[in-house]
C-alpha cells in the first residue's frame, strides 16, 4: 500500500486518505459553455508520469492537499508543508 | 518403492515417545510427534497419496514438503491439506482427494487411456460448442474437478490480523537469512524473521554433515540472543508499495490463520532454492523423488524411502543424497552423474518395481529413483518489487537484477558459495538492511511536521559494497530425450507445451494459460522454469530469450477465512441502545450503525404514532455544527436554495447537488445563533457530506471564515412524533413556550429537557406528525428518553423503529437520498424544482441544473397499485403494456397501516409522470400489474395540517 506523504502527519497509509484524483480548476460557473463544465467533470489527463493530484487525510488532520506523484513509479516530489497555502486545488 | 521407519537419527526432529494415532482413508495408522502427514505415512509403507487431474495416475511424493504437488489430503472438513508441510495431529481423519470409488482402484485411471484426446486446451476446444450445452458439460465436469470437499455446515473458526511496524524483514530463516536477521538486530533494528518451514535453519536441517549441523546449533543460539521476533511456519506472501507486506501465520496459537500487515523499511529476500523435478517418462511415478525429499525424509523423521535406489545426481545435494542413502542401509545401485553429460531417461515398470532407464537403454532395477537435476531461484517478492531476474545459462537458474534499495536479496537467491561465504553474506546483508531502515525512519520522521525534531542530517543512503556469492556451474537440466510431466498439480506435460507452441500459443504468458501449466497448487515453484525452457526448445530458442512469467502473490495460498479474518471496523450504537435490547427491539445494521429497525410490529407503532406519540432514536442523523460569518455563503453554496435571510431560531430545508447536478444528500439545518447554525445530514451521508464540506472550504474558499465540527455522536436525538407529542415535550421541557404560536413548525429552540440543559429542538416532520427533534448531549440520552417514556405513559406513548419511520414517510410521499434517487437523478427529478434558485451566483452543480431546467426529465411520482393489497417489491419495473420496454421503476413500496393500501414512490419516464396516469408494473414474479401516478408525492395528508398544528 502507497505511504502518502501527509504535509502535517508524515507518511500514512493510503487506506487512511481520500484520493481526490486530479488537481483540476473549477471553471466559472456563470461562463462555463458545457464541454468546458464537462471537462472539469470527467476528463482527466491521467499521465503516466508526473501529476498533481489532492488527497485528503480523513482519518488525520482532515485537510485537503495537493502533491505531485508520479504514476508510473509511485514517487512524490514537493509535497507542500505545513501551514503552506498551497493546499488548495491548481 | 518400500517405505519404512529408520532407527533414531542424530538430525530427526521426532518424538519416538508420543505416538499420535491418526486415520487415513478410514484406516487406522500412528506417527509420531514431529512427523507430517506424509512423513508418517511413509513410514508405514504408503506410497500412493493421490491421484493425478486429469489422468488419475498414482502419486507418490516428490518433493515431500509445502510444495509438494502429490500430497494435497482432506483433513477432516478441511479440503487442500498440504500433507507435506501439516504435522500430525492425535485424531485427525486424513482422506485422499480427487479419487473415486478408492485410491488403489481410481476408475478415471481411464483417462490416460485417452490422453491424447485430454491434451492442450482440450476444455476450450470442446466444451464451446454449442453454447446451450455448457450446463450439462459443466455438471460433468464437475465431477472430475480435483480438490477436496466442503462442508457448508463447518463451524465458523477464528482467524486474526495483526498489523506491524519492523525496521527490517527478513524471508527466509536459512544460513543466510539468520545472519541477516541477527545482524540487522545487532545494529539496533527492530527486526522479524519469517520461516515457511516448522523451524528455522533452511536446508543445513535435513543435512547430516558435521560442520552443517554445528553451524546450525551456532546459528539458532545467535538467533535466540539476537530479539529477532521469529515466526515459523509462516509465511510473506506478498510485497506492495512502500515495502507493504502480507505475511501469513499458520503456526499463532489461538487463531487458525493469522494475518500480518507490516510496514517494513527494507525487506531482506532469503527464501533459498527449490529444487527443480527432471522432465522425463514417467517422471511422476511413485517412487521417483528429488533428492531433497530424500534427505528430508532420512534425517527429519527417520523414514526410509527404499531399499534399492538409482540416484540421478548433478550436483553436491544429489551427493549427500547418495551418501545420506547408503549411510542407512538402502542399497544405492547406480549413481549417474548428470555433471558428464549422462542422463536419465525413463522409469518404467510399476510403483513396487520401478526401473530406471538411462539414455542409451542400460536398464537398472530399483524401487527408488532419486533425482537432483538443479535449482529453481523463487523470485516472487523480487518480481513483486519491481525486479525482472536475469537467466543466467552456466547456473541453470535466474538471479537478481536490479531490486529497489529497499529490497535486498541473500542467500542462495544472490549466488552459491561455501556455506561460510552465505552466513557472511548474510552478515553483511543485514547490516545493510538496519543502515537503510534508519535512512527510511530519518526520512519518515523528518516528513512528520509535528513529530519531535529530528536532530542531525538524514544517514546518507548506505552504499550496496557486499561481495557479490560465487556462483556454481550447473549442467542446464530441463527435459531429457523423452517426454513427461512438467506441471504434477496440473498433469501438463512437456508434450502438451510443444503441442500448444506447434498451435501458436508459443508466449509463455499465452503457453500458460492455454495449458494452464505453473497455474496449480505449486504456483510455479516447481514448474515454472521447466515450461519456460520446453517453449524455449519447442521455439528453438534460449530460456533468456523466452523470459519468465512474471510472479504474483500470494507466495504461498491463504485462505480466504485469513484475508476477511478479524474485522475492524467499528460499530456504533446510540447511548440509548441498552433501553431498545431491554424492550423488544429488533436491530437493522444502517451504515455503521445498529439501529432498531422495530420492537415487534412496525404498523402498531405508526399507528400509535398517528394516534398518540412515538419515539424514535434518530441518532445516527449527521450532525454538523457550522460557526463564523461565511456560514450563510457556505449554505448558499452547498445547497440549491437560499440561505441568506434565514433568522436565528428558524431551520429550513435543503437538497444538495453534487457538481454534475445529481442529488447528493438533503437534511434541515437551523440558525442557533448570529454565527452558529446546526447543519443536518442523512444518517448514511454524514462522513461523505463532511468531507464534501471541508473540501469547499479549504480548496475553493478558503478565505471564508467558517470553523466546521462533526457532532454527530456529541448529540443523541429522539424525535417525538404524533399528535400528544406537543403535551408530551411539555411535561418534561423548562424554559421555552411550546405553543403553536410561539413555537412554530421549522423552528428550533434551546431548553432544559428533564433537568438537560444544553438541550435544542427543532419542529420538523419526516413523518407527518407534529413533531419535536431533542438532540441532546450524548452522555444524557437514556436519561432523557427514559423521562419521556415515563412522563408519556399515560399518553400512550411508545418507541417506533426505522421500519415504522419509513413507512410514515412513504405515506407522506418524502423521497430518501439512494433509495428512491440514484447516480443519475438529477435535482429536478425529485420534484423539488422550486428550491433550486438558478438566480444565485455560484452553488455546487449550478451549471448543469440550469441546463437541466429545459430539459424533460424522468421524475420521482407516488404510485399507488389498483389491487390496494399487492404491494409491489422494490426495484419491480415499470413497462409499457406487455412490452419488456422499461419506463420506470418502483423505489419504495410498503403496505400503509393508515390507508389501509399499498403505496409506492417510483421514478418513472417524463411521458408517465402526470398525475392519474395508468402505468404497468412487472412484479418480479412475472405478474404484471396496474397502478396509478397520483397528483401528489404524498399519499397522506397532502396539505400537510398535521404537522403544522
Amino acid at each position: 500500500m502507497l505511504l502518502v506523504p501527509c504535509p502535517n502527519c508524515g507518511p500514512r497509509n493510503s487506506a487512511d486518505l481520500r484520493y481526490g484524483g486530479e488537481s483540476h480548476a473549477r471553471p466559472d460557473p456563470a461562463t462555463a459553455a458545457p464541454l468546458q463544465w464537462r471537462g472539469y467533470l470527467y476528463l482527466r489527463d491521467n499521465p503516466a508520469g508526473w501529476l498533481r493530484e489532492t488527497w485528503y487525510c480523513r482519518s488525520g488532520c482532515r485537510r485537503w492537499f495537493t502533491l505531485e506523484r508520479n504514476t508510473a513509479t509511485n514517487e512524490f516530489r514537493d509535497p507542500p508543508q505545513p501551514g503552506d497555502k498551497r493546499g488548495t486545488k491548481a | 518403492m518400500t517405505m519404512s521407519r529408520l532407527g533414531p537419527q542424530p538430525t530427526e526432529v521426532i518424538d519416538r515417545s508420543t505416538t499420535p494415532r491418526f486415520r487415513w482413508n478410514g484406516k487406522r495408522f500412528s506417527g509420531f510427534e514431529g512427523d507430517t502427514i506424509a512423513s508418517a505415512l511413509a513410514a508405514a509403507g504408503e506410497h500412493v497419496f493421490s491421484r493425478s487431474m486429469k489422468y488419475h495416475r498414482p502419486r507418490g511424493i516428490l518433493t515431500a514438503d509445502y510444495w509438494d504437488p502429490n500430497l494435497l489430503v482432506q483433513v477432516g472438513d478441511d479440503p487442500n491439506v498440504r500433507a507435506g508441510h501439516r504435522l500430525l495431529e492425535a485424531g485427525m481423519n486424513v482422506q485422499a482427494q480427487n479419487v473415486w470409488p478408492s485410491l488403489r482402484h481410481d476408475i478415471k485411471a481411464a483417462n490416460g487411456l485417452v490422453s491424447r484426446f485430454l491434451t492442450a486446451g482440450f476444455y476450450y476446444k470442446t466444451f464451446m460448442r454449442p453454447q446451450k450445452l455448457w450446463p450439462a458439460y459443466e455438471r460433468v465436469l464437475a465431477t472430475f474437478a480435483p480438490g477436496g470437499k466442503v462442508d457448508p455446515d463447518t463451524p465458523h473458526r477464528y482467524h486474526d490480523k495483526r498489523y506491524t511496524h519492523p525496521d527490517v524483514v527478513v524471508a527466509g530463516a536459512g544460513p543466510a537469512g539468520i545472519e541477516a536477521a541477527v545482524a540487522a538486530a545487532a545494529a539496533g533494528a527492530r527486526v522479524l524473521l519469517v520461516e515457511h518451514e516448522h523451524a528455522v535453519g533452511g536446508h543445513l536441517r535435513y543435512s547430516s554433515q558435521e560442520p552443517d549441523r554445528a553451524a546450525l546449533s551456532e546459528l539458532r543460539a545467535a538467533l535466540d540472543a539476537s530479539g529477532v521476533e521469529v515466526l515459523t511456519d509462516s509465511t510473506v506472501t506478498g510485497r506492495y508499495e512502500d515495502n507493504w507486506l502480507g505475511i501469513v501465520q499458520r503456526s499463532h496459537p489461538i487463531a487458525v490463520e493469522r494475518l500480518i500487515k507490516a510496514r517494513a523499511k527494507v525487506l531482506v529476500v532469503a527464501p533459498g532454492l527449490i529444487e527443480r523435478p527432471y522432465v522425463f517418462s514417467g517422471n511422476d511415478r511413485p517412487g521417483v523423488i528429488t533428492s531433497g525429499a530424500a534427505r528430508r525424509l532420512i534425517n527429519l523423521w527417520g523414514v526410509k524411502p527404499g531399499e534399492r535406489a538409482v540416484v540421478f545426481t548433478a550436483n553436491s545435494d544429489g551427493d549427500e543424497a547418495a551418501a545420506d542413502l547408503d549411510r542407512v542401509g538402502v542399497e544405492v545401485a547406480a549413481v549417474i552423474d548428470g555433471r558428464d553429460g549422462r542422463r536419465i531417461s525413463a522409469a518404467q515398470g510399476s510403483s513396487k518395481a520401478l526401473e530406471a532407464v538411462l539414455s542409451g537403454g542400460t536398464r537398472t532395477e530399483a524401487d527408488l529413483l532419486v533425482v537432483a537435476a538443479g535449482w529453481t531461484a523463487p523470485t516472487s517478492l523480487l518480481n513483486m518489487s519491481g525486479d525482472r531476474p536475469v537467466y543466467d545459462p552456466a547456473v541453470a537458474r535466474f538471479f537478481p537484477s536490479d531490486p529497489p534499495g529497499n529490497v535486498l536479496a541473500t542467500g542462495g537467491l544472490a549466488g552459491d558459495g561455501s556455506l561460510d561465504e552465505l552466513r557472511a553474506h548474510g552478515t553483511t546483508t543485514g547490516k545493510l538492511a538496519a543502515q537503510r531502515a534508519a535512512a527510511v525512519a530519518h526520512r519518515y520522521q523528518a516528513r512528520t511536521a509535528r513529530a519531535l525534531p529530528v536532530t542531525g542530517d538524514e544517514p546518507a543512503w548506505a552504499a550496496d559494497l557486499r561481495v557479490p556469492l560465487r556462483r556454481n556451474h550447473h549442467p542446464e537440466l530441463y527435459r531429457s530425450d523423452t517426454h513427461g510431466m512438467i506441471d504434477f498439480s496440473e498433469d501438463v506435460g512437456s508434450k502438451d507445451l510443444v503441442a500448444a507452441a506447434r498451435e501458436g500459443y508459443d508466449s509463455v504468458e499465452l503457453a500458460k494459460r492455454y495449458t494452464t501449466a505453473t497455474m496449480g497448487s505449486a504456483q510455479g515453484k516447481l514448474e515454472t522454469v521447466n515450461t519456460v525452457a520446453a517453449i524455449a526448445e519447442a521455439r528453438g530458442e534460449t530460456i533468456a530469450q523466452v523470459g519468465t512469467t512474471v510472479w504474483r502473490p500470494p507466495y504461498a495460498p491463504l485462505t480466504l477465512g485469513a484475508l476477511a479474518g478479524r474485522v475492524f471496523e467499528p460499530v456504533r450504537v446510540s447511548s440509548i441502545h441498552p433501553w431498545h435490547e431491554a424492550n423488544g427491539v429488533r436491530t437493522i445494521l444502517a451504515g455503521q450503525w445498529i439501529r432498531p429497525d422495530h420492537y415487534g410490529d412496525p404498523a402498531a407503532e405508526v399507528r400509535n404514532v398517528r394516534a398518540n406519540v412515538g419515539l424514535i432514536d434518530v441518532t445516527p442523523l449527521g450532525k454538523l455544527d457550522l460557526r463564523g460569518p461565511d456560514i450563510p455563503n457556505l449554505l448558499n453554496l452547498l445547497y440549491t436554495n437560499k440561505w441568506s435571510k434565514l433568522p436565528v431560531g428558524k431551520v429550513r430545508y435543503g437538497m444538495m447537488c453534487a457538481e454534475d447536478g445529481v442529488v447528493l444528500d438533503d437534511g434541515v439545518t437551523g440558525r442557533l445563533g448570529d454565527d452558529h447554525y446546526l447543519m443536518t445530514t442523512t444518517s448514511s451521508g454524514a462522513g461523505g457530506v463532511w468531507e464534501w464540506v471541508e473540501n469547499w472550504l479549504q480548496t475553493e474558499r478558503p478565505h471564508w471564515r467558517v470553523h466546521v465540527t462533526p457532532v454527530t455522536t456529541a448529540y443523541s436525538s429522539i424525535n417525538v412524533a404524533g399528535p400528544k407529542s406537543r403535551e408530551l415535550v411539555s411535561r418534561v421541557a423548562e424554559g421555552v413556550d411550546l405553543s403553536s404560536e410561539a413555537f412554530k413548525y421549522m423552528e428550533v429552540r434551546t431548553a432544559t429537557v428533564a433537568g438537560v440543559a444544553g438541550c435544542f429542538m427543532w419542529r420538523i416532520g419526516f413523518t407527518g406528525e407534529l413533531s419535536f427533534e431533542l438532540h441532546v448531549p450524548a452522555g444524557h440520552g437514556m436519561h432523557v428518553w427514559e423521562a419521556l417514556m415515563e412522563a408519556g405513559a399515560d399518553l400512550g406513548v411508545g418507541p417506533f423503529g426505522l421500519e415504522g419511520q419509513r413507512i410514515m414517510r412513504l405515506e407522506k410521499g418524502h423521497f430518501i437520498v439512494g433509495q428512491d434517487t440514484d447516480g443519475l437523478t438529477l435535482g429536478p427529478s425529485t420534484g423539488l424544482s422550486p428550491l433550486i434558485k438558478l438566480d444565485k451566483d455560484d452553488f455546487a452543480g449550478m451549471p448543469e441544473l440550469a441546463w437541466a431546467a429545459d430539459r424533460k426529465l424522468p421524475m420521482i411520482v407516488a404510485i399507488q397499485p389498483d389491487d390496494p393489497n399487492v404491494v409491489p417489491e422494490e426495484a419491480a419495473q415499470i413497462v409499457r403494456g406487455d412490452t419488456n420496454e422499461i419506463l420506470g421503476r418502483i423505489t419504495s413500496s410498503r403496505m400503509s397501516p393508515t390507508l389501509g393500501r399499498s403505496i409506492c414512490l417510483g421514478q418513472v419516464e417524463p411521458e408517465l409522470a402526470a398525475g392519474g396516469t395508468k402505468v404497468t408494473v412487472l412484479l418480479v414474479s412475472g405478474e404484471r400489474i396496474s397502478a396509478t401516478v397520483m397528483d401528489h408525492h404524498a399519499h397522506f395528508d397532502p396539505d400537510g395540517e398535521r404537522l403544522r398544528g
